[in-house]
């Protein structure tokens, strides 16, 4: 194979978006598999690029408004199995409010709708994502399992 | 002898504005010309000269501007029967683009002569827009769907099935002439020959091999055959169906309006002439206008020389893109069309095509409007990379290193 100059990555912003936790979700998507019991099972897709994505929440037995636990399988970019398997993470043991609103929050900053303020921690990993608003074409890609997860909490 | 005279390539790149501009501070490389082709100034100017000059609606007008309306979209017209050697104009059916004239084939002549239990023979690899018409068509009549299959990777038409398969049971058979996703460029004078002897219509859909091979449609034998004038180097918006004349007489008006009649009562009415019958409303006159300029245009470098050129620049993209270890390459290795489809490992298309654009290099990934042939291929999407004559063996290589970097930088060790 013929080796060319090594990657000269500064005029090329793309490192941004393609930060090495999103790389590593993408490669090991956590929580990948199917949920036996979901009492929420939700799939998402986008007929234009083909991401697919199926969420899968599992409420407590006790309390029905908390989750349990989060699942998802599917098939998309890098951006939107990440988005996903950071998702799976992010609301377990959340209410169904608190995911509800941290889904809100998410899609908000994504799409440039809100600016998130430097002191505010709350979305861990996720805010590598934000990235993603420098390149509207791939916003979906972020937001579809987090569309994927607002209807399941409605059930 | 023959002289040929090698077309000069860079001052034809010359007659393209829209080439001439840096992306993301990179030159533009613009390989999407599957999805839409750039336009030269000609065609340009042809559509400012209309708009200034000579606007009107054509076909009823008496004044002077109506009557150089409709001589040039008539004139338009009988440059696309020259275009594509049809033996008349009567022949030649302005539409919207490739769908639309695959969907008046599949609605109008399909609706009269396919019938319930009916077969319609169609390939693996075909486009959307040659699918979903026969589905519909399909659907309303209880009629059945066949298809051809494609081998693998390498994007060819089963022979032998086609043999199995091509019978006197069929009643139509729809073929892409180039395969948008693969490349292949499919037989299909051979299977346009078979058909007829067993008494099959044929539609071909040229939408990717008009502006970029001759063609021929009394040598290629077919009954119908669509293309679309954006894809090379015409307006968006106009298209052409050339259906064999007893075929369109055998076919039924599609669309009800003006143009389409010769006489109407309230309860009834009669339908005008070839071509005519098939374009109801006020056509879009001067993107006719702007295919005519196109049309010109290509001739004037010619479509062989356009093929050979197109064939240099995809065998030395097939070359450059091996390099990359690991990576998966779509379609023939012989007998392809102006593109390449491929995926690098571990990246999905559509992170390739964000990445390669921060390059300037203009790709599209996706399922190329082929979603049962991607499922076929065991492949969510792929990345293409489609050319044109005004591309240069330089971009290839802008794209293949920054393909080599993408690669290179998603399976970066975390």
């Amino acid at each position: 194979m013929l080796l060319r100059k090594s990657p000269t990555f500064s005029t090329v912003h793309f490192e941004e978006l393609y930060q090495d936790i999103i790389l590593d979700h993408s490669r090991r998507p956590r929580n990948y598999g199917e949920l036996p019991d979901a009492d929420a099972t939700v799939n998402g897709n986008n007929p234009m690029c083909g991401d697919d994505v199926t969420v899968q929440v599992k409420f407590d037995a006790a309390d029905r408004q908390k989750i349990a636990k989060a699942a998802f399988t599917g098939n998309g970019c890098s951006i939107c199995m990440a988005s996903a398997s950071m998702l799976t993470l992010k609301v377990k043991n959340r209410t169904r409010a608190e995911a509800g609103a941290l889904a809100e929050k998410f899609q908000n900053l994504v799409t440039g709708a809100s600016e998130l303020s430097p002191e505010d921690e709350s979305l861990g990993d996720l805010q590598v994502l934000i990235g993603v608003r420098k390149f509207p074409q791939r916003v979906k890609c972020a937001t579809l399992p987090w569309h994927a997860l607002e209807e399941a909490l409605e059930k | 002898m023959i002289l040929m005279k090698t077309p000069d390539w860079t001052a034809i790149r010359q007659d393209f504005p829209v080439l001439n501009q840096e992306v993301h501070g990179r030159p533009l490389v613009y390989f999407d010309n599957a999805a839409t082709s750039q336009k030269p100034r000609p065609v340009i100017d042809a559509l400012v000269r209309y708009y200034e000059r000579d606007n009107a609606n054509v076909h009823r007008g008496i004044h002077e501007l109506s009557n150089r309306a409709t001589s040039a979209f008539e004139a338009a017209r009988e440059r696309a029967a020259r275009f594509i050697n049809a033996r008349s104009s009567r022949e030649i059916i302005f539409t919207r683009g490739t769908t639309e004239g695959l969907n008046l084939v599949a609605q109008a002549w399909g609706g009269e002569h396919i019938r319930a239990g009916e077969k319609i023979l169609l390939t693996e690899m075909e486009h959307h827009s040659n699918l979903v018409p026969w589905q519909l068509l399909a659907h309303r009549v209880n009629a059945e769907l066949e298809f051809i299959p494609v081998t693998g990777d390498d994007g060819l038409l089963d022979r032998q099935k086609i043999d199995q398969l091509l019978t006197e049971d069929i009643k139509l058979l729809g073929v892409g002439h180039i395969s948008n996703s693969l490349g292949t460029i499919n037989p299909i004078r051979e299977l346009c020959a078979r058909a007829r002897e067993l008494g099959i219509t044929t539609v071909i859909d040229a939408a990717q091999s008009a502006g970029h091979v001759p063609i021929d449609v009394q040598e290629i034998g077919c009954d119908f055959l669509a293309f679309s004038g954006h894809k090379m180097c015409g307006p968006t918006g106009i298209g052409i169906l050339y259906g064999r004349e007893e075929k369109l007489d055998a076919t039924p008006p599609w669309q009800g309006g003006g143009e389409m009649i010769s006489s109407v009562q309230y309860r009834d009415a009669k339908w005008n002439t070839l071509p005519h019958k098939f374009e109801a409303g006020t056509p879009d006159i001067s993107g006719a206008i702007g295919l005519h300029a196109a049309m010109d245009y290509l001739d004037s470098i010619g479509r062989r020389e356009i093929f050979e050129h197109d064939a240099e620049l995809t065998a030395y993209a097939w070359e450059r893109l091996g390099e990359i270890a690991g990576i998966r390459r779509f379609g023939p290795l012989r007998d392809r069309g102006a593109l390449v489809s491929f995926l690098l490992p571990e990246v999905h298309a559509h992170d390739v095509v964000t990445m390669a654009d921060q390059y300037g290099v203009a790709l599209r990934g996706g399922h190329h409007c082929c979603q049962p042939l991607m499922r076929r291929l065991g492949v969510a999407a792929t990345a293409r990379a489609s050319f044109y004559f005004y591309n240069t063996l330089e971009e290839v290589d802008q794209m293949a290193d920054a393909l080599a970097e993408i690669s290179h930088f998603f399976n970066r060790a975390l």
